[in-house]
């Protein structure tokens, strides 16, 4: 019925159509500008009347989708005992809400455009802003026997925006879903746009498998794959900054594998292009970092739950970057990087909401076995350990208020004299901080932070204090454990 | 001896434990759909439940017992209309299970078969936590119970053809005991009809559908951000303006204290009203459920 109406309506333009031009050729049409404005015109009353079939089709399906309804509705009225395997709605779930949410647009124009924009993937903005206020120089700032690369530092002094994220996120299609965040940062006086991530995962891969393809936050730790704006603190652990700079992103491929058990337990691997810090250069031929990872877990009681994570990454670096940036030092050799992460959380009758508390705490092992360019003709073999770890408790007494204590620890550079004046040189004191925060939540999507630290990282102690919010507007996607 | 007692006791295990033989294993994210499962199920199903009657089922965390056990699902049932958002996408991202993800057949919606109430024309974040999709506590008004009833046994006999008689004739026996209790309901509920309530959330609009409940405020300013000072002191000012209400209502996973504040103000009765079976063991089953509301509203005058 429906493709009939379709051929009526498409012959009704197409003679109207021809009518209106045989008109038009009628008038004395000279000259090309005469032609081009016919063409427009024509152009114009074929996507007018598109528009129209497209609305008359629109509301044919709503007419003929009520009437199905109804009669559904009055079958099962009357049937007082169902039939034997009634058939699924197939998926137009909110079938009888439909007439209110999605045809209320005005009967001209809009129609297809709305029919278009309702695949839009789901848009989420993210806007974080902060104030730090430090007693040591930021800039000066380096953690001794530790050169810093990728992203990892002290956010800027006094008043700044941190990352605007803008996330977006779709199924493709039955096999396949995708998401792409991309922050807009402020940075060295620029404004400029990256691509954290952007990556398509399989939907249906059979026996518990799901593949990952694209830029993606590496399935290492606990805290590596959780945005900034998930994160308790106005920053990342030292042993993240000192060992991943900050959070290991990358280009690369994942497998994940969850075991039918029935309690929770996940494999994971990856390649990675090794382009980021702690890998660099893209080595062995742009596939130079891989990971392996496992994740268990489960619950005590109705009202605690727990995970553990072990994960190894091995990164290649060829002449890796860090340190200060007007005189980086260069790696080329072999990372590899063990992690130990718990998550403990608590809350009474599992009722989150009013009361919760989490415990959470990552260590870090390391060795890097290379050599370092020092200078321009100095290189010199390393092949060091190095380890971190950090813990920390949240807990919120009633809604909206949490608090929170995070200590930080770090342990290794090297002690041989070719480093004397590097930032690989262990100084003699293991780098450590104590961190409190309070935070303040009107809803789910919104979040104000006071955070103050006794940092004991850098060359001298130091106080830092910090304000920070976070605002989610737009969709916003469930978050994991 | 030993050897042969463990066997012995091996399979007395395997036998005993409805798992053994249970040919559906469905995942409800809301104790009301796990006790319907059961209902139609009976030994044939198991069925674990996501979240329990002390949860707010808006704020769950996605635990790792729960991707478990969407991983081991045939059958997901939840209620759907955004009610899970928060966590139950989380849970079907991780659980890497093609059979219950949305569209599928082993994914059911329960809200999707019952009329939505309080649809929003537009939907904005300043109204607090809104549900496009509309009031997703569809479980507290027993007509939906029977409407979803009605769905759900023909999605479990085609998810599982070997038993669809079973299913058929469970429900039927089902939606005759509850026919019946419905009308019993009905006719002890009617002095209810017309009765004024302040809620905590807006979570009861299909009991108020069903009842004659008239709704003249919510402790929350808005759905999902917890009740302020200054909200509770102006509902204070409704209610005595207005000539009060007859009860104050909460759900056993919200906080007592403003409404409480309320009533010791004004001496409107606090009633704590199951949303869910499994509150108390007056609510161990869908039937105890609708008695045990009744109760607590009739229990006040």
């Amino acid at each position: 019925m429906k493709s009939t109406l379709r051929w009526a309506v498409l012959a009704a333009v197409f003679s109207a159509v021809q009518v209106q031009v045989a008109f038009a050729l009628d008038t004395p049409a000279s000259g090309g500008e005469d032609i081009q404005v016919l063409r427009q015109e024509i152009e114009q009353m074929r996507s007018e009347y598109e528009n129209r079939i497209a609305d008359l089709e629109r509301r044919l399906d709503q007419a003929e989708r009520s009437a199905e309804q109804s009669s559904k509705q009055s079958a099962e009225q009357a049937q007082a005992q169902p039939a034997q395997a009634a058939p699924i709605p197939d998926e137009a779930p909110y079938v009888a809400e439909e007439p209110q949410v999605v045809y209320d647009v005005p009967a001209s124009g809009g129609g297809s455009a709305a029919r278009d924009n309702s695949f839009n993937p789901a848009i989420g903005v993210t806007l974080q802003g902060q104030a730090w206020s430090y007693g040591n120089d930021p800039d000066a700032y380096r953690i001794p026997g530790f050169p810093l690369g990728g992203e990892a530092g002290l956010a800027p002094e006094g008043l700044s925006l941190a990352e605007t994220e803008i996330s977006m996120s779709a199924n493709v299609d039955d096999k396949f879903t995708a998401m792409v965040t991309f922050p807009i940062v402020f940075e060295d006086g620029g404004t400029s746009v990256e691509l954290e991530e952007a990556w398509v995962e399989t939907l249906a891969l059979p026996a518990g498998l799901a593949l990952r393809m694209g830029r993606y936050f590496a399935d290492i730790g606990y805290l590596n794959t959780k945005h900034s704006h998930a994160w308790d603190f106005a920053d990342q652990p030292l042993v993240y900054q000192a060992f991943l700079g900050g959070q290991y992103i990358d280009d690369g491929l994942q497998l994940r594998w969850l075991a039918p058990t029935d309690f929770y337990l996940e494999f994971g691997g990856e390649i990675l292009r090794g382009d980021r810090y702690p890998a660099g250069g893209a080595g062995n031929s742009g596939i130079g970092s891989s990971t392996l990872n496992v994740k268990t877990g489960g619950d005590v009681g109705i009202s605690n739950s727990w995970q553990v994570g072990l994960s190894w990454l091995q990164a290649k670096s060829d002449e890796r970057a860090s340190g200060y940036e007007y005189q980086p030092v260069l790696f080329t050799g072999d990372t590899d990087i063990y992690i130990a992460d718990l998550v403990w959380k608590w809350a009474q009758n599992g009722n989150s909401r009013e009361r919760n508390f989490k415990f959470q705490a990552e260590y870090m092992w390391r060795n890097e076995d290379g050599h370092y360019t020092l200078l321009p003709d100095f290189e010199a073999p390393y092949d060091e350990n190095a380890q971190g770890w950090y813990a920390q408790a949240i807990f919120q007494p009633f809604p909206r208020w949490r608090v929170g204590v995070r200590y930080d620890s770090l342990s290794g550079g090297t002690s041989d004299p070719d480093f004397v004046g590097t930032p690989l040189y262990y100084l003699g004191a293991d780098p450590k901080r104590y961190s409190v925060m309070v935070d303040w939540s009107n809803s789910e999507f919104s979040r104000l932070r006071f955070q103050y630290e006794h940092d004991m990282s850098g060359d001298m102690d130091d106080d830092q204090f910090a304000l920070q919010y976070i605002f989610s507007i737009g969709a916003h996607g469930a978050h994991n454990f | 001896m030993k050897v042969k007692n463990l066997t012995v006791c091996l399979g007395l295990m395997l036998f005993a434990s409805p798992a053994a033989h249970a040919s559906l294993n469905i995942f409800a994210c809301e104790p009301e759909w796990a006790a319907l499962a059961q209902e139609i199920g009976g030994n044939e199903v198991k069925v674990t439940s996501a979240t329990q009657a002390m949860q707010d089922p808006h704020y769950i965390e996605a635990r790792p017992s729960l991707i478990a056990g969407v991983r081991k699902a045939d059958l997901v049932v939840c209620t759907g209309a955004q009610l899970e958002i928060g966590w139950l996408p989380a849970l079907l991202n991780k659980a890497n299970n093609p059979a219950v993800m949305p569209g599928k057949n082993g994914f059911f919606e329960a809200s999707a078969y019952v009329q939505r109430l309080d649809v929003p024309k537009s939907v904005d974040r300043a109204q607090g936590d809104v549900h496009p999709q509309g009031n997703p506590h569809i479980q507290v008004n027993p007509h939906n119970i029977a409407l979803v009833a009605k769905a759900l046994a023909p999605r479990m006999a085609l998810l599982d053809p070997e038993q669809a008689a079973r299913y058929t004739s469970s429900l039927q026996d089902f939606l005759q005991r509850w026919d019946a209790a419905m009308k019993d309901w009905d006719t002890r509920a009617q002095p209810l009809r017309g009765k004024r309530a302040v809620a905590y959330h807006k979570s009861w609009a299909y009991l108020n559908a069903w009842l004659g409940l008239v709704e003249l405020a919510t402790l929350e300013p808005v759905p999902g951000v917890p009740p302020t000072a200054t909200h509770l002191s102006d509902i204070l000012a409704q209610l005595e303006a207005s000539g009060g209400a007859d009860f104050i209502i909460y759900a056993p996973y919200q906080s007592p204290k403003p409404g409480q504040w309320l009533a010791d103000r004004t001496k409107i009765p606090l009633v704590m009203l199951p949303m869910t079976v499994g509150a108390s063991e007056r609510s161990g089953n869908l039937f105890d459920l609708f008695n045990d509301i009744l109760n607590q509203l009739l229990g006040v005058k």
